[in-house]
């Protein structure tokens, strides 16, 4: 009993790191350009089926296709972001919203088109199957690496944005735009790397996903609102507000599916309404 | 938007409503798919109340379309299958349901008001998923069998009385959503909408008129859906789905928010692309579902209506200047 609970706060709090790695992009574009990305899913659809690709037709190793995820979605976002996004950063959330939309969708027929409604396979290299005795658990070596990945690039982010240069210049756009640009900051310079950034890191979480969350062409609308929930709920525009929000919600919406399955998602949605009651501006609003 | 609005009907509204009983009497094969189209006319007219003058974006409307839908469905399943009254349940619970979520809805900002609604739509998806002894589940609910309106004419499968029906509907239900917008409720709708902040400063309540026409408008969504599980005798889980309320946005943006008539027209252009494009190829019409919305966006905002209204005023300057 409690070693199954042990067990399935370890897969909660895996599944949420996840969420938190996928997430993070979202956040940081949303804070810092109050932007409302739906199709932020899209780039980790991306990123997953990259890896799909490389590795069955090109034979490359898994770690490896994870690095071309993460460059290639970054490539992608940044494109995005010069081309389509960069019109609509002053437009009324509405239009935002029906724009993300919009992407989503030609993704999701994109992605159909080329290739299929099946889920794709994802073949791990020996050390990363199997089980890790630890402290009298039985871990799944896939998970533990999974949490190890998001804290390293958990601290590389907090480095990046609380230690250099780069970093306060973000923070400094966050708090106020004008402010920042004022001072000699290249504001729009920010937003595109940043961008790129959070689409890189959500095709890296894509990429990592295949195993836990599965790759097909819905993969954007079917998680979109779990990425949405962990801005909403973690407030927009820091990284440690997510982080506790994507552990969480992956605790309760692992924990709800194994020990209450009849009624298996109502969980996350209720948490989700619970706390959006509590905390109307995020658990760690940067932004009153 | 200048002056005060007047209840008096104008040249174009009537000609307008002159349509949809011409297509009756020239388009005899294509009641089905007529009746298809004033009814999501009535839903997107009652998602752009919310969303057009409450500026309320909701993602999650089709919850009030299903929930409507259910009601009419399995009232008419268990044996009252008089059409009138299954509407009238239908609007009541849609609108109670409507009335106690906007409470949560209304505090928040636009991505809070976005989540809530969305996730309440997926809850009550999830929730005629798992109660399928009851709904049907994923299979939907079959055996809804109505009776005749008024005790004289059957929804046979000519479907001429499904599409006179919907059509008294969804003009009964315009007349009174015509006649809201522009009471002095609606004009505070108006102002509310041009700024939120100073409505208080001249005394109006923002959120309970907010509250209200969030009430009215999921009470006729909930109308929209009872007609949909009458006319066709069947009620899918898909009416709950994030796609029926996506769908309902893309109609009313293609027509143009905050006319009325915007949800009507929208409905009409997209449920004919959608016949004739899903057909060729349903994945592809998801590509160019989502292509015209990104289009719509960047380069055509007012939608149908903003568009025919610009053309009306040049037609007036240019009548003007060659009268001069």
């Amino acid at each position: 009993m409690l070693t199954s609970f042990f067990g399935v706060v370890f897969d909660g709090v895996a599944y949420g790191c996840l969420l938190f790695l996928i997430s993070i992009g979202l956040s940081v574009t949303m804070g810092l350009m109050n932007f409302i990305n739906l199709a932020h899913g899209a780039f980790a659809m991306v990123g997953g089926y990259l890896c799909v690709v490389v590795m069955s037709a090109l034979g490359v190793p898994f770690l490896a296709a994870l690095a071309i995820a993460f460059l290639a979605s970054g490539v992608v976002g940044a494109v995005l972001e010069r081309l389509l996004y960069r019109r609509l950063y002053n437009a009324a959330h509405l239009d935002q919203v029906l724009f993300t939309i919009g992407l989503t969708l030609m993704s999701i027929a994109t992605a159909t088109y080329i290739f299929g409604p099946a889920q794709q396979p994802v073949r791990l290299p020996a050390f990363l199957t199997g089980q890790v005795h630890l402290l009298g658990l039985d871990l799944g070596s896939y998970r533990l690496f999974l949490i190890g990945m998001v804290a390293l690039a958990t601290l590389a982010l907090t480095y990046l944005i609380e230690y250099t240069r780069f970093g306060a210049q973000i923070r400094a756009s966050v708090d106020n735009q004008q402010a920042s640009a004022g001072l000699g900051i290249n504001v729009e310079r920010v937003f595109s790397v940043t961008f790129a950034l959070g689409s890189a890191l959500a095709g890296l979480g894509g990429g990592l996903g295949i195993d836990v969350l599965g790759l097909d062409p819905t993969f954007p609308l079917k998680y979109m609102v779990y990425f949405l929930l962990v801005c909403a709920v973690g407030g927009a525009g820091t990284i440690r507000g997510p982080l506790i929000a994507a552990l969480i919600l992956g605790v309760f919406d692992v924990g709800g599916k194994y020990y209450v399955p009849q009624i298996g998602s109502f969980v996350i949605y209720a948490v989700m309404v619970v706390m959006l009651i509590l905390f109307p501006s995020g658990l760690i609003g940067r932004r009153a | 938007m200048s002056g005060l609005p007047t209840l008096r009907w104008g040249r174009y509204e009537i000609v307008f409503w002159l349509l949809p009983f011409a297509a009756f009497f020239l388009f005899p094969g294509y009641l089905t798919l007529g009746s298809q189209i004033l009814i999501a006319g009535l839903f997107a007219l009652s998602l752009d109340l919310i969303l057009g003058y409450a500026r309320i974006i909701s993602l999650g409307h089709a919850a009030f379309f299903g929930l409507g839908a259910y009601a009419a469905g399995l009232l008419a399943k268990h044996g009252w299958g008089e059409p009138l009254s299954g509407l009238a349940l239908a609007a009541i619970i849609a609108a109670l349901a409507g009335w106690i979520t906007s409470f949560l809805i209304v505090r928040g900002q636009d991505l809070t008001r976005l989540m809530v609604t969305l996730g309440i739509g997926l809850m009550l998806y999830e929730a005629a998923n798992q109660a399928s002894s009851i709904t049907g589940g994923v299979d939907g609910l079959s055996g809804v069998e109505m009776g005749k309106l008024f005790g004289i004419f059957a929804f046979g499968l000519d479907g001429k009385t499904a599409y006179l029906y919907s059509l008294a509907v969804l003009f009964a239900v315009f007349y009174m959503s015509r006649t809201l917008v522009r009471s002095p409720f609606g004009l505070s709708l108006r102002g509310i909408r041009e700024g939120e902040r100073r409505m208080p400063a001249i005394g109006a309540s923002v959120q309970r008129k907010l509250v209200a026409v969030y009430t009215v408008g999921a009470g006729i969504a909930g109308v929209a859906g009872a007609l949909l599980a009458q006319t066709t005798q069947f009620v899918g889980i898909d009416v709950f789905g994030f796609q029926c309320s996506a769908e309902l946005m893309i109609m009313l943006v293609l027509g143009g928010t905050g006319y009325l008539y915007g949800g009507l027209l929208g409905a009409a252009v997209f449920m004919l692309l959608q016949d004739y494009l899903a057909n060729l190829n349903p994945v592809y019409w998801q590509f160019w579902l989502g292509l015209l919305l990104v289009i719509i966006v960047l380069f055509a905002r007012g939608g149908l209506m903003g568009g025919l209204i610009a053309v009306q005023r040049r037609l007036r300057w240019s009548r003007r200047w060659l009268s001069r």
